[in-house]
């Protein structure tokens, strides 16, 4: 694993954990070192390529496995530690050094009530409308962003809806038909 | 009727509605409105295999103002809503809807929050296409189908019908 020790030395500290997942190394940074960290992997590392960047809701997973080892009752300790202390988003990067042809994910975890992540639009312009999409489902703010709007749904639509709290049938939004006013000649 | 087989100074006798309908219904211009992989299947029943302007729809209109038949060929998102209702309104009258596959007749596999559960929700539907997608052979059928409901309409009776609601109500 000659990848994970180069990005120990260049990390030192900021690589909180590592986890590898069908060859792939997964390294998880804390939240406000996130842009430090993609930068330093980026000059130093030669991961220059942004393939993707996304959100996940991590509420439903942590539920499910509090409540398994709950049943387990000598786990109880465990599982309250487990659903209380794990933020609940995570935003992942995925990154590819393209002379070497190596891939690498980078994670932070965003607690709930701090949804604000630095945006990695001054490293990358690929990050705008993967940004844009985190926003827009799950509502994870990107300081930074230079236009962080709705990217899939309609502007007024009310909810994040790959939040697990939110229902697949939705909750009954609709579009309002709008015209523009006259001579705009676009739609908003 | 060939108009060839009649010969010399004569007269020819039919109703008005049934020459209006006679014209419409072998010239429905169709508006090929393709949002998914119904759209394909449009496609290849538009293209010289299956060639369904050998009924009519000579030439895929891709003006509003010009197409009689609008063909709504897969999934309609909530946000597409008021794209599809005003390209319906910018149709010129008659006009008429084929709802083509399961996404533009029920919503289809997707019952989510983004997808419109059918397009008769927003707009008047003709003719529904099931299938998914539906074989060019079911949109050709389909527009057999609307040439036939074309052959039953009473275009003037409607406009008579509707120029004594105006009177009526002094508009």
């Amino acid at each position: 694993m000659a990848l994970k020790h180069d990005i120990l030395k260049v990390l030192g500290n900021n690589a909180l954990s590592f986890d590898e997942s069908a060859g792939c190394l997964f390294v998880e940074v804390p939240k406000d070192e996130i842009i430090p960290s993609l930068k330093i992997l980026k000059s130093e590392l030669g991961f220059d390529f942004l393939s993707d960047l996304f959100g996940v809701d991590n509420s439903a997973l942590y539920a499910k496995k509090a409540k398994k080892s709950k049943k387990d009752e000598n786990n109880e300790e465990q599982a309250d530690t487990l659903s209380s202390s794990l933020p609940r988003f995570e935003v992942i990067y995925l990154l590819l050094n393209l002379t070497t042809n190596k891939r690498l994910q980078v994670r932070i975890r965003v607690p709930e009530d701090d949804l604000t992540v630095e945006s990695a639009t001054s490293l990358w312009k690929a990050a705008n409308w993967p940004e844009r999409e985190c926003y827009d489902m799950f509502g994870i703010k990107f300081k930074g962003h230079p236009y962080l709007r709705r990217l899939l749904m309609w502007e007024e639509f009310p909810a994040h809806p790959l939040r697990k709290d939110y229902p697949l049938e939705g909750m009954g939004e609709e579009r309002d038909m709008k015209y523009e006013p006259e001579g705009t000649g676009h739609w908003t | 009727m060939a108009i060839e087989a009649y010969t010399g100074d004569g007269w020819l006798l039919t109703k008005l509605e049934q020459l209006i309908n006679w014209g419409r219904k072998r010239s429905p211009w169709p508006l090929p409105y393709g949002t998914a992989c119904c759209g394909i299947e449009m496609m290849a029943a538009l293209a010289s295999s299956y060639d369904m302007a050998r009924f009519g729809a000579e030439r895929p209109s891709f003006s509003p103002r010009q197409a009689d038949v609008l063909i709504e060929a897969g999934t309609i998102t909530k946000k597409m809503v008021p794209v599809l209702k005003r390209i319906y309104e910018q149709m010129a009258e008659p006009k008429w809807v084929i709802a083509m596959g399961a996404c533009a007749c029920s919503g289809g596999v997707f019952r989510t929050y983004s997808t419109l559960q059918g397009i008769d929700q927003i707009i008047p539907v003709d003719v529904y296409v099931p299938g998914c997608p539906p074989r060019p052979e079911g949109l050709i059928y389909a527009l057999l189908k609307l040439i036939e409901k074309i052959e039953k309409d009473h275009p003037l009776r409607k406009k008579a019908i509707q120029l004594k609601g105006e009177l009526q109500h002094g508009t």
